[in-house]
Parts: structure tokens; C-alpha cells; sequence
């Protein structure tokens, strides 16, 4: 089966996409809003949607979207709005201490009894750095190496509870097994957290890892640490190349652009319109006008590329579904994560149509099987790290 | 008293919070009524039924290391708790009007991260939240984190004060209309309403530009619970309510008018800070079945084995071999060892005189180990029937004792159900509490001003 997840950020990935018919600009930041788009991505079945999060803005233009809400309580406040869909927020290791890390995220599976993940992103630049005012901004190969510290720390903490360690025992006043509390006691390169959490253990005890892969440092990280991984590739060759640089049982999403409509020609026109409206100079969100080809043509639409590395779908959605359907069938994919370059236009119409097409070719979830994030990634809730530790020590 | 007294002064309107049964030996486990502590329908249960009181405010305590007791985890007590901003945000999505608190510490957090999860909790829920701001000076729960935890304690009011002023800056730092979306000009967000910070003090030097859009309410409703002169002359000036242990008459009303006497100095009146207290609630049909409740939840909360562990606290000193249902110990405080016994609570200062004041109880009143605990550990600030407890919060409040109560249940998560079905129809009927939210802010509810953008 094909694995979708897809961004909610700002108004959609195409920075004029705020002046899209219909793209509600005025209540970017109301929850209603936010809501209602996830709900939307989960009635299309999808495996997770994900908000980005980070310490700065995203953009120092007056035309371009700035602000955004904490992705983490973002996603809180949409759990228990839905109840299947997967919850994936970054949580940025530089600045934040792994510890509130730690039990923010554990939290967030909590309120969403199992649906919670963690995008794992660095904070790399000296503006955001100036925002804390504890250190300067370091090489991403140390950022990432702190980052991979942090998942470490992180999942330790999840273990730090044992699931059964509260007992309610009246006889002996003991609310709690303390033996089954665990001290983690880490002492790295970058931190030393005694423990244990002060929260009990998630309902999936760990929570998938995801990593976007965008240059070395974050490719080490992901073939280290992460359970699902987003890669840029422009070509099914390369893709499947990528690929096979992770373990095997990592799923592996490529990153997709998508811009949809009833038509090529309408598709392409909306393009165009969307580009016009921004300024080619001086391009602050690493958002790139290029030419449009004169076709994109059915699937050859990768060619044509907002930024250089990474997939840019204009076209209908008949097309869309079979760019998903012959990747993944080429082993160069598990799934696509989407950008939909306008919300909520873009997603409705995967709801509508891409969704659609693809539970016709048997490719793609008719219902929600399993109940948590990790289920739907064929990962069972794994067992206890100190549990393991005890029964050695016991037998 | 004040019904013949200032029978003119208009009548106040009480204020109601529920704080969510905390960490600590007030909250009852054993109780085969009891739920998860844990569990997010708990929080939900209470924070609904809190609304269906219509009550301000719904509260979280905070608790960043598990609370050890000679040298290991104690495990006597509820023990555990999810994040607040995160449950916080959760419970907006099932609540509509309550306001949302969270204790949040000055020390392990940093001011741009802190007032960005408060500006988008204040968005996502509508203009509702609330901080109340607390710093720890331990290295105890430092341990836990990478800035290490060591503050002066004589400093810990300073650097809750810069933290919240450096977070006030970032907040004010959009303009309340800075998102125009104007798409025929093609402004999102004009350069000239995001202005940039720049904080330079002890504790933080920070500058640069804020990434959220001034929130509903401005700033989150500020509480503090700091009881200490420097802690009431920093309420005075920066909080708009004070959440204090004075739940009596008597010092109630000391503190009272100690706190709103500070407040011209800073230019503020009076209505502009709330003075709430936290406030046990023991109901029963009259006075004498409300007694008897009260004893037997009494017990519920100090088992044996917490009798002893309370004692401990005090002695300094293992007594694990002393039966609770005995005397107090022959041996005396160990006032050496009383410093390091129990790490992650609040402490007795004083252990001598505490000691000596129990001792004196316990012959007086001929009490064993648990029975002096109950007694020394009370706290039950009304009593009585759903009538008497209403006349009792009116006449405090009226007699300017407190603006109103922050009630803490002793189980979740049913603890506030009674309250909220007997109590507040009597509030009601004495014209004194809301019969519905007026506005949707938390800052509606408390008849406080939203601060405007510097």
C-alpha cells in the first residue's frame, strides 16, 4: 500500500498561494481553520499531515506569509478533532531542551491516544540563535549530531516509565513501583538529563522518528535515528538510489510538490498566475521561478522543478496518481509526502480525486486499519528497553 | 459584617477556579472512585465540568523532576503528569469558554520559546490562556536540564520578573493588526508592523524579531503564587492574579490588603490585580454529615505509610519503625539530615519550631503519628452544607478576604462535580457569580483590560 502524508504550512507551498481564491488569508492562524484541514486530509485517509516549526520567520517580505503557531500545540488542539489521522510536528533540537521535548511529544500522543510523531529539524542560523542568546549558531554536522543526542535522550525518557508502573497498591500506601521508574542517567556531548520523565509512557511507547533528508549532515542523521524518511528526487533512478541508502524497514516519502487542476492547461494557468504574483527578485523563501515547459506532459511533470531537487506537480489528477502509482511501483518510493501548493484548494482536490483514483487501481487505504501512527507504518508498539535490561538481569 | 457595614458598596462578584488534583497527598489514589491521574479524559471531565460552572479558569500545576524521598522516588503519592501547554491546547478543542492556566518555570525555560507556545495557546484557544510564573532554584530538578539548575534563590524574583518583561516584549512586538492580508496590494504582513526586540539584562540578552502574531488577549492572563515581599512587590506590579495559601478569614483579608495597597506604586488599581486563593471544599446535606466527610477523606489522603513519610520530612530521619498508629518518636529531629531527606518539594523552613509545635499538639490533643498528620496537614477552608459553603465564599469575598477561590478537588476526576451541581446554583441565587460568560476571553471573565501593544 502507497503511504500519503502531507503539509498544512502557512496558506499552501507556493508563496502567493495566500492570494488564492478561497485561501481564507485573514484567518491563517485561527484554529477553526487548522481543524478543519486536517479534518479534511483524514476523511482523504492520509497517513499523516505535518506542521514545520521553527524560531524565526519564515520570510522578511511583506508579500509572503509570516507567522505561525507552535506546531506541537497546533497539533494538540487538532487531536482531539480527529481521530485517526497521524499528528507529525517538528520539534527542533537546538534550542529546546530534550527533556520538555521528551514529554511535550509524549503528551501529544496521549491527547491523541497514538497518533503522534516527531519531524526532527535543526536550528541552523545565528538569527535564531540571537532569539535565545546562549550560544551562536554551530555547523549543521554538529547541529545534526546534537539532534541525533536528542532523539537518544528523548527516547530514552519515553522508556523512562515502564507501563505498568502504577499499581494503586492500598495495602502497602503505594501508588507507584518505583522499579519500574528508570533513572536515564545520559551523559553525552551535548547533554547530561538524570531522569526519569516526569511523564508516564506514551500509548506507543515510541513515537516514530521522521527525518527530512536535505544535505549530509541530516542523511546520517535520518540512516541513524529515523523510521520514516522524506528525500527530494526529481527522477525515479534517483529516488530508488536514495532509497537504498536506508535500512531496510525505514519508509521512504518523496517529497512532492503539488499543484492540481481539472485540466493541464488549467493546472499550468494557475501556475502562472501564482508565479506572476511573485517578484522574481530576491526570492527569500528558497521559492525559485522557473519557466514553465511548454507540457509538462503525464509524468514527465518532475522535470519542471520549483527548486532544482525536488519534485514539482503541475497537471490533473488522473496524471498525479500515476506519477504515485508508477514510483512506488518502481520500488523508488513507499509513498509521497505532499506539498500542496494551495490550501485548501489543492487538498480538496486530492481528497476528491487523486484519493479516488488510487483506491480504484488498489493501490491506496479504503479505511483506517490500525489505531496508531506506528501501526500504520507496520511498526508494533516496542517493548520496554528497561524491561529487557531486567529480565536479563533476573534470569 | 459587610451586610451592615458597606451596605452600600456594590456587591463584588466572586471568581471560581478549579485547580486539577495535583501531585501530592491531597489528591486521593486509593479511592475506588478515583481515576487516572494521567488519563486526557480526565483533564477533559474536569475542565468540562469546570465550565459547566462557569467558572474563570482551569488550572495545571507543575512538577519537573519526580519528587524523591530518602534517597528514592517517592512513591506514596499520585505521581506523574502529561505537559500542561500540551494538554492545555488539547482541552481547547472541548472547551469553549474556560480559561486555561499553566505553571511554567522561569529557570528551564527560555523567554522567545516560552511566549511562543503562550501566543499560539492564547490563539488556538481563543484568547484563554494563562501563565502563572514560577522560578525554582534547585539543582535537584536542574539535573534534568542542560542549562544545569542553579539559581541564587535571592535572584530567582529577579529573573521571573526579566522573564516576563523580555516575554511581554515579544509580544508586544507585532501590532494587533499587523496580519492585513490585503491581496490586491500583495501585503501579508507590512514591514513596519513587526518591530524588532532587543532585551539586555542579567538573566537574558536576546534581541531580534518574534515569529507570532499578537495574540487574542494580548498577553496570557498572569498569575503568580509568590508569597515572599519581593514575590507580593512583583505580583503588584506584573500579575493580574495572585493564586495565594492565605484562604482564611483572617489572613485573608492581612494579605489582601497588603498586596492591593502595593499596587499604586505602580499605577494600578485596585480591580486590576484578583486576589484568589486555593480553597478545599468539604460538602455534605448539613454541617455535621460535611464534618464527617471531611474526616474520612482526612484519612484518604494520609495513609499510614504517608503519615510517617510526613513525619520524616520533619525529623529528618528514618522512622519506618514507628507505628502510625502510635505516639509521636522518643528520638529527637535530626536537623542535619531534615535538609537532604526529601527533594522536590516545597520545605519546612523552620524544622525546630515545627517540631516543637507538633509535639506540643500531639500531647495536648493525646494524637498518634497519623492523627497529628491529619490534623497539622488540614486544610479545609469551608465546610458544610451547598448553602452555608455559598454564604461563607460571599462573606469572604464581600469582606474583601480574597476576590474569589481557586478550588482544589481531592479526586479526579468527579472531585468537582458536587461543587458545581450544589454550590454554584447558590452563588447564583446570591447574585454573586455569572450565570454565563460574558465575553470569550479569559480576561472577560476576570473584568480585566486587554494591555495594548507598546
Amino acid at each position: 500500500m502507497i503511504h500519503l502524508a502531507i503539509s498544512l504550512d502557512g496558506a499552501g507551498h507556493h508563496p502567493a498561494a495566500w492570494r488564492e481564491p478561497g485561501a481564507d488569508p485573514q484567518h491563517l492562524f485561527d484554529a477553526a481553520r487548522l481543524v478543519g484541514l486536517a479534518q479534511l486530509a483524514e476523511r482523504a485517509l492520509l497517513d499523516f499531515v505535518t506542521l514545520t516549526d521553527s524560531f524565526e520567520l519564515q520570510s522578511s517580505r511583506p508579500d509572503e506569509v509570516r507567522g505561525d503557531l507552535d506546531a506541537l500545540l497546533t497539533m494538540a488542539r487538532i487531536a482531539p478533532a480527529t481521530t485517526s489521522i497521524g499528528l507529525v510536528p517538528t520539534v527542533t533540537t537546538t534550542h529546546t531542551e530534550p527533556f520538555h521535548v521528551s514529554k511535550n511529544l509524549a503528551t501529544l500522543d496521549l491527547v491523541s491516544d497514538g497518533r503522534a510523531g516527531w519531524l526532527v529539524d535543526v536550528s541552523a542560523t545565528e538569527a535564531a540563535a540571537r532569539h535565545f542568546g546562549r550560544r551562536s549558531s554551530a555547523p549543521v554536522e554538529d547541529l545534526h549530531a546534537e539532534a541525533s543526542e536528542a532523539i537518544d535522550v528523548v527516547e530514552q525518557l519515553w522508556d523512562s516509565w515502564e507501563d505498568d508502573a502504577v499499581i494503586r497498591d492500598v495495602a502497602t500506601g503505594r501508588y507507584i513501583d518505583r522499579d519500574k521508574l528508570h533513572y536515564t542517567n545520559f551523559e553525552g556531548r551535548f547533554f547530561s538529563v538524570r531522569g526519569p520523565s516526569i511523564t508516564p509512557r506514551s500509548p506507543q511507547g515510541q513515537l516514530p522518528i521522521v527525518v527530512h533528508v536535505v544535505d549530509e549532515a541530516s542523511h546520517a542523521l535520518a540512516v541513524e535515528r529515523a523510521d520514516i524518511v522524506l528525500i527530494d528526487a526529481i527522477d525515479i533512478e534517483r529516488a530508488a538510489g536514495a532509497r537504498a541508502s536506508f535500512p531496510s524497514g525505514v519508509t521512504v516519502l518523496v517529497v512532492i510538490d503539488v499543484l492540481l487542476g481539472a485540466t493541464e492547461a488549467d493546472a499550468l494557468e494557475t501556475r502562472q498566475r501564482l508565479d506572476g504574483s511573485v517578484s522574481p527578485h530576491t526570492p527569500n523563501s528558497g521559492y525559485v521561478v522557473t519557466q514553465m515547459p511548454d507540457r509538462p506532459g503525464s509524468g514527465a511533470s518532475a522535470s519542471t522543478s520549483g527548486s532544482a531537487s525536488t519534485l514539482d506537480f503541475v497537471g490533473t489528477a488522473e496524471q498525479l496518481a500515476d506519477v504515485i502509482g508508477a514510483w512506488c511501483a518502481a520500488g523508488a518510493a513507499d509513498g509521497f509526502f505532499i506539498r500542496p501548493a494551495v490550501l485548501p484548494t489543492t487538498l480538496q482536490a486530492i481528497v476528491d480525486d487523486v484519493v479516488p483514483l488510487l483506491q480504484r487501481h488498489g493501490t491506496f487505504r479504503t479505511t483506517y486499519e490500525a489505531e496508531t501512527l506506528r501501526g500504520r507504518f507496520g511498526m508494533d508498539k516496542p517493548t520496554n528497553r528497561y524491561v529487557t535490561v531486567g529480565a536479563e538481569v533476573a534470569s | 459584617m459587610s451586610d451592615i457595614a458597606d451596605r452600600d458598596k456594590p456587591r463584588k462578584q466572586v471568581h471560581l477556579a478549579a485547580h486539577f488534583p495535583g501531585v501530592n497527598n491531597t489528591t486521593v489514589w486509593s479511592d475506588p472512585a478515583a481515576g487516572s491521574q494521567t488519563d486526557f479524559r480526565s483533564f477533559v471531565h474536569l475542565a468540562q465540568t469546570a465550565e459547566r460552572g462557569k467558572f474563570d479558569f482551569f488550572f495545571l500545576a507543575e512538577g519537573l523532576r519526580l519528587r524523591e524521598h530518602r534517597g528514592q522516588i517517592f512513591d506514596l503519592d499520585v505521581v506523574g503528569r502529561p505537559d500542561s501547554f500540551t494538554v492545555l491546547a488539547a482541552l481547547a478543542a472541548v472547551t469553549d469558554h474556560i480559561g486555561l492556566a499553566a505553571t511554567l518555570n522561569t529557570t528551564f525555560n527560555e523567554p522567545y520559546e516560552l511566549a511562543r507556545q503562550f501566543a499560539s495557546l492564547d490563539h488556538l484557544s481563543g484568547g484563554r490562556a494563562a501563565w502563572n510564573a514560577v522560578t525554582s532554584p534547585d539543582a535537584f530538578t536542574g539535573a534534568n536540564f542542560r542549562r544545569g539548575g542553579f539559581l541564587e534563590r535571592s535572584l530567582r524574583y529577579d529573573r521571573a520578573g526579566e522573564f516576563i518583561t523580555a516575554a511581554r516584549a515579544l509580544w508586544d512586538s507585532w501590532d494587533d493588526d499587523a496580519v492585513v492580508a490585503d491581496v490586491d496590494r500583495g501585503v501579508f504582513v507590512a514591514d513596519e508592523s513587526i518591530r524588532t526586540f532587543d532585551h539586555g539584562g542579567d538573566e537574558f540578552r536576546i534581541g531580534g524579531e518574534f515569529n507570532v502574531p499578537r495574540s487574542p488577549q494580548g498577553y496570557p492572563v498572569q498569575i503568580q503564587a509568590g508569597d515572599s515581599d519581593g514575590g507580593r512587590e512583583l505580583a503588584a506590579e506584573q500579575a493580574d492574579v495572585i493564586f495565594s495559601r492565605h484562604s482564611g478569614y483572617d489572613d485573608g483579608r492581612r494579605f489582601y490588603t497588603d498586596v492591593k495597597r502595593r499596587l499604586a506604586t505602580y499605577g494600578r488599581a485596585d480591580d486590576d490585580l484578583k486576589i484568589i486563593p486555593a480553597a478545599v471544599v468539604f460538602l455534605g446535606d448539613d454541617r455535621e454529615d460535611a464534618e464527617e466527610k471531611a474526616r474520612h477523606i482526612r484519612r484518604q489522603q494520609v495513609s499510614p505509610q504517608g503519615a510517617i513519610a510526613f513525619l520524616e520530612q520533619v525529623w529528618g530521619r528514618d522512622l519506618s519503625a514507628y507505628d502510625p498508629d502510635g505516639p509521636l518518636p522518643d528520638v529527637d529531629p535530626d536537623f542535619e539530615g531534615g535538609a537532604a531527606i526529601t527533594q522536590g518539594r516545597v520545605r519546612h523552613d523552620d524544622s525546630q519550631t515545627v517540631a516543637d509545635k507538633w509535639r506540643r499538639i500531639a500531647d495536648e490533643k493525646r494524637l498518634s503519628i497519623r492523627e497529628l498528620i491529619i490534623e497539622v496537614t488540614t486544610r479545609s477552608t469551608f465546610v458544610g452544607s451547598p448553602k452555608e459553603v455559598a454564604a461563607k465564599i460571599d462573606q469572604y469575598v464581600q469582606d474583601d478576604a480574597a476576590d474569589g477561590y481557586i478550588l482544589v478537588p481531592h479526586i479526579t476526576p468527579h472531585g468537582l462535580d458536587e461543587f458545581v451541581d450544589r454550590v454554584v446554583p447558590e452563588l447564583q441565587d446570591r447574585g454573586v457569580f455569572r450565570t454565563d460568560y460574558e465575553g470569550p476571553t479569559l480576561r472577560d471573565h476576570l473584568l480585566l483590560s486587554r494591555p495594548s501593544a507598546r
